[in-house]
This record gives C-alpha cells, sequence and structure tokens, in this order.
C-alpha cells in the first residue's frame, strides 16, 4: 500500500513533534500502540498513544477494523430484511437495536403496533439492556485485573439470554421486530421465569456494588479520573450514561413521545455531577436496576389482543423522511430513514451511540496516565460494531 | 450500599415527565433563525407534532449551525449526507428473472427540496426544550466542498471524516480528513448512489421473490418455495 501526501506529511510531522518533545523535556518520546487485537480495546479497536514517561501527549483511535457497510447493503434490502442488519449493530443487546428502525418504518406508515405489542417490545428492550451492561459491569473488573466479576455476570447474563431466546428465539440476533407489531406472542410460562430471572440479575447488581464498587482498589481507579464536562460531552455528541455521569438529565426514554410504554412504569433517570470514570459504571450500575424496575412493573401490565396489526404482505412504506433515535443500551441509536415510496430504504443513516463515544477519546485521554487510558475506554464503554457499522 | 459520591442523591432530577414541545416551540425556532440569517434558509417543513426539517443555502451552512448553537442547540446528534440521484443499478429487490425496467434517472430531492444532486444534512438537539432539528443544505455540484463544522461542535470532526469518505464531500477547515474505514488509496466514494455494490452484482438477491408465503393465504399467488432459499 502505498501512502498518500496527507499520510506521508502526517508521519513527518509526527516525527518532528517527537523532536521536538525530545528537546524541549529531554525525555524520549515513545509511541505506544494498543490493540487491535487487545483484551483491553472490547474488540479489534487501535489506539495510538504518543506517550512522554507515563504521561499520554496524544492518542488516536483508529476504527474501522469491522466496517460491514451496513447503510449501503440496506439501500438493496426491503423494509423486513433489514432488521437482520441492524441487529448485528450492538451484538450485546441486538432487540434494541431494531427497535428504532422498526418504529421509522411505522411512522412513515403512519401505523402504530397493537398497545400488547408496545409493552412486550418495551420489556425486551430493557432486558438487552440488562444483558448488555450486566456484560459491562462484569468487564469492568478485569480492565483492573479483578477476574471473579466477569464470570459472575457470565453466568447471570445467561438468565437473560435464555429469556430472550425463549421468546424469541435467537439469543443474539433475535430478528423479533415487524414492522406492524411482533413476529410471535410470549410463550407460556414466559413471564413467571421473566420475574425469577430479574430478581437474580438485580442480586447481580447488589453482588456487583458490593464486590466492585465498594472494593478501595476499584475506586482509586475510577475516581476523579477521565473527567468530562457536560458541555465537552454536547459538543461531541456523548450520549447515555455516559451524558448523564457529566450531569446532562437526557433520557430519551423519558424525553420523546414515542409508541413504547415507559410511561406505564415508574422509574428514575439518574445523573451523576463528576463526570469521571465512577460515575459512568455507577450510572450504568442504577440503570441497570432502574431497567430491573421497569421490566417488574409492566409484566404485570402487558395488556390482552393482538401482537401484530394488520399490514400488507408486500410492505410499501410511503415516501417521506424520519427520524427516530432510541436510549439504547450504549446511549442514543438512531436511524434517519428516507424512502421513496418503494419495497427497501432509499437511503439510511445510523446515528450509533459508540461512534460519538468513542470520537471523544482523544480528548478525553490526553495528558492521562497509562494504565487510566485503559480504565477510561472501559468506562466510556463501546462495542465495536456500533462504531463501525 | 449507599453511592459515595455526596452530590449523587441530591444532584439527581426528579423524574416528572417533562413537558414535550409542540409545533409552536418549532416555528418560534424558525423565526428566531430567520432573524439571524434570514436570507440564507430556503425551505422549512414541519410534520406535526413530530420533528422540523430547515434548509439553507450551500454558504449559510456554518452560519446556520452557529446560529442555531447559540439558540441552545447545543448537543451534536450527526452530520451526514446524501446522494439524491437513483441508483443506476436497481435497488436488487427485483425479481432478477423479470424483465428488467430502465433504470430512473430523475433526482427526486425530499423534504424542503434540493437543487443539486449531493445533499448534507446534521442533526442538532436542544437538551432543554427536548426538541431537536434537522438541517439541510445543497452540495454544489461542480466542487463538492462544505464548510466544516468540526470548530463548531467538536463531534462533527469524526462525522465529516466518514462523510467525505464515503461521498467524496470536502470540508474546509477540517484539521484532518483522513480516511476512517477504508485504505488510503481506495477509489470511488462508496455511498454514492452510482458506486456499484459487486457482491450484489454477481449474485442477484431473491428480494422480491424472498416472501415467506403465508399459511392458507392466496397460496396461488404466492411464489415457489423453492426460490425462498
Amino acid at each position: 500500500m502505498t501512502l498518500t501526501d496527507r499520510q506521508q506529511l502526517s508521519y513527518i510531522a509526527s516525527q518532528a513533534a517527537d523532536a521536538r518533545l525530545n528537546v524541549e523535556l529531554e525525555t524520549e518520546g515513545m509511541t505506544l500502540n494498543i490493540g487491535p487485537q487487545h483484551p483491553a480495546t472490547h474488540g479489534t479497536l487501535r489506539i495510538i498513544c504518543r506517550l512522554d514517561g507515563e504521561q499520554v501527549v496524544w492518542a488516536e483511535p483508529v476504527a474501522g477494523y469491522m466496517h460491514r457497510g451496513y447503510e449501503k447493503l440496506t439501500e438493496v434490502r426491503t423494509f423486513p430484511q433489514v432488521t437482520t442488519l441492524v441487529n448485528r449493530i450492538d451484538w450485546l443487546g441486538s432487540f434494541a437495536n431494531e427497535v428504532p428502525f422498526i418504529l421509522a418504518a411505522e411512522k412513515l406508515m403512519e401505523i402504530e403496533a397493537p398497545p400488547r405489542a408496545q409493552v412486550i417490545r418495551t420489556i425486551l428492550f430493557e432486558l438487552s439492556r440488562i444483558a448488555n451492561v450486566s456484560l459491562f459491569l462484569g468487564d469492568l473488573g478485569v480492565q483492573m485485573g479483578a477476574i471473579t466479576p466477569v464470570f459472575l455476570a457470565f453466568r447471570d447474563r445467561e438468565y437473560i439470554l435464555n429469556l430472550i431466546e425463549g421468546a424469541t428465539g435467537g439469543r443474539f440476533h433475535p430478528n423479533f421486530d415487524r414492522i406492524g407489531g411482533l413476529k410471535d406472542d410470549l410463550p407460556k410460562g414466559w413471564i413467571a421465569e421473566t420475574r425469577g430471572a430479574v430478581k437474580k440479575l438485580e442480586e447481580f447488581c447488589d453482588t456487583i456494588d458490593d464486590l466492585l464498587f465498594g472494593n478501595e482498589i476499584f475506586q482509586s481507579r475510577m475516581r476523579g479520573i477521565g473527567i468530562i464536562p457536560a458541555d465537552i460531552a454536547k459538543d461531541y455528541g456523548l450520549s447515555g450514561p455516559n451524558a448523564r455521569a457529566s450531569g446532562i438529565d437526557w433520557d430519551l426514554r423519558r424525553d420523546q413521545d414515542l409508541p413504547l410504554s415507559y410511561d406505564l412504569a415508574d422509574w428514575k433517570v439518574w445523573t451523576h455531577p463528576d463526570g469521571d470514570s465512577w460515575a459512568r459504571c455507577w450510572i450504568r450500575l442504577q440503570e441497570t436496576r432502574e431497567s430491573c424496575k421497569i421490566v417488574n412493573q409492566l409484566l404485570d401490565q402487558i395488556p390482552a389482543g393482538p401482537v401484530m396489526t394488520k399490514v400488507p404482505r408486500i410492505i410499501k412504506v410511503p415516501e417521506g423522511e424520519a427520524w427516530v433515535a432510541t436510549e439504547n443500551p450504549l446511549g442514543e441509536m438512531g436511524y434517519y430513514v428516507v424512502s421513496k415510496g418503494g419495497l427497501g430504504p432509499f437511503r439510511v443513516k445510523i446515528r450509533s451511540a459508540s461512534f460519538n463515544n468513542i470520537s471523544i477519546v482523544p480528548w478525553a485521554l490526553k495528558g492521562v496516565y497509562v494504565p487510566d487510558v485503559i480504565t477510561i475506554l472501559a468506562s466510556l464503554y463501546f462495542i465495536l460494531g456500533d462504531i463501525d457499522r | 450500599m449507599a453511592p459515595l459520591s455526596d452530590a449523587t442523591t441530591d444532584e439527581t432530577q426528579d423524574d416528572a415527565p417533562a413537558a414535550l414541545p409542540g409545533d409552536g416551540v418549532r416555528e418560534g425556532i424558525i423565526d428566531n433563525l430567520r432573524s439571524h440569517i434570514g436570507d440564507q434558509i430556503v425551505d422549512t417543513k414541519i410534520t406535526p407534532n413530530d420533528d422540523l426539517w430547515i434548509r439553507v443555502t450551500t454558504d449559510g451552512w456554518l452560519a446556520a449551525g452557529q446560529a442555531l448553537k447559540e439558540a441552545g442547540f447545543t448537543y451534536f446528534c450527526f452530520l451526514s449526507a446524501i446522494d439524491w440521484m437513483p441508483s443506476p443499478y436497481g435497488t436488487g429487490e427485483n425479481d432478477p428473472d423479470a424483465e428488467q425496467k430502465e433504470p430512473d434517472t430523475a433526482i427526486v430531492p425530499g423534504y424542503t427540496g434540493g437543487d443539486t444532486r449531493l445533499q448534507v444534512f446534521a442533526r442538532v438537539t436542544d437538551l432543554n426544550r427536548h426538541v431537536g432539528v434537522t438541517l439541510k443544505a445543497d452540495v454544489p455540484d461542480d466542487r463538492a466542498v462544505m464548510e466544516s463544522w468540526s470548530h463548531l461542535f467538536a463531534g462533527a470532526n469524526w462525522h465529516e471524516r466518514e462523510c467525505h469518505e464515503m461521498f467524496g464531500i470536502g470540508f474546509d477547515n477540517h484539521p484532518d480528513l483522513r480516511n476512517m474505514y477504508l485504505p488510503g488509496d481506495f477509489e470511488g466514494y462508496p455511498l454514492r448512489k452510482d458506486f456499484p455494490l459487486l457482491a450484489r452484482m454477481v449474485k442477484p438477491w431473491p428480494g422480491i421473490v424472498d416472501v415467506e408465503p403465508m399459511p392458507a393465504q392466496d397460496e396461488e399467488e404466492a411464489p415457489p418455495a423453492e426460490e425462498t432459499s
């Protein structure tokens, strides 16, 4: 591969910067490459850090190892076929990816799912959040050398995955949401099973709270590290728990009018004023508990009725443009869908949470120490498929 | 166990559902923007109780972003582009055995119109009023370059890099327009409609015939089962 002029220029500039650093500070600058294959990077993200002693003076994430071109692929598929693709964006909370796309298509068609489907959608949405974030909470320990939490997380996440598999048939890629409702109704006994599993997950949250958040090493590695102020977070478009940890009171489950059943449950949006790594992790722990609460309350309120409204067998979406975003486990996930009245979308812009959440890394890593790089990245929490799409 | 930060429990806001913005708020946004950059606004569209689109001129792109940011739209959501030319290769959804129709080549823009093939659009949100705006602007056909938003919203940096790589739209005053996903010497702009999706051209997708027949529902119209592989 030949280097383009721009790459060559940037290489020369970086060499010059290194030389300048050496002269001014009389230390030897070093370039540290983390990844693409590294346990601390949650997948194939590569981070290039330029170090001065133990301090990072410049950092740059290199994404693109998992780019699958979903925006192009949606243009040659029909609307119902797109859910299969978007499942694979954030693979730990797949069902949550389907919902905003289906809602956008429904908005253009001016139909709405029946109430029973809306409640079941919300329950499955929250279950995928629990599955996603519980793995994050376990994985958090591994980043700092604590192995036990990840085993607990994998064990307890399995209860939720079994439920998702029981209802949808797929553990990781449910492909269950349909334009106009859901593929199937819930299986017999699923509601009782869910109550049991949610109880186990609530216990898991308490265990992690004691084991990890109460741990002195964890606290000293997390508190006051990687502080992101609210205005910087807004500027970069940080969303979800990362934004709420910086004190931004913004939750798309509460702050917009979508045909989902969050208003049926009594729950709370947590924010934290600190904006450090600790706050980001703590917010996620609290949100898992809130999700358990939402699921528990909604299980009592599933109305009777069909799970599918009347839609034509071959779905044509009327001409128009729609933007729908939901509060996914990782943050604001939205689809800008343009339809030309055909069978498939004309253009789909996928706004994934991790893309914006990771674009702050060059800012957030400037001036931190090398061990903190790992904890800051861990607390920002990204899924590679969600960055590259 | 109680959270350790003293401020944590006090700082959390009440969870009373916030009032959702009505169309009056959206009209107010347009009026406010008109008072700042009135001559740059080309067209606006409000879908009732839903969303707001504003199209500005190419030259007004940066000024519109600036005015919106000052009006409280401080949260940067996304920036991307759209190619309004219909794909000359079709959508791949057609029956491969059927007679191929002449591909449609007329450029038909979407909401708020458009005069050129490429259009950039971005979304910014006001987190206090819970309202978002989709801003659009035409990209000139002869010189596909826009003013960069990266000094206005830091998050636009990566979005513009992606846009440059996928649509071939340049951004003036952008600090670093390197490729994000593709190799540096990659030729072509994948998300433009005239960039062929080779995998689909080599083996056509069953598309429209790939519809599961519904049990006991107009069986004679249902496509043959062997096509649904």
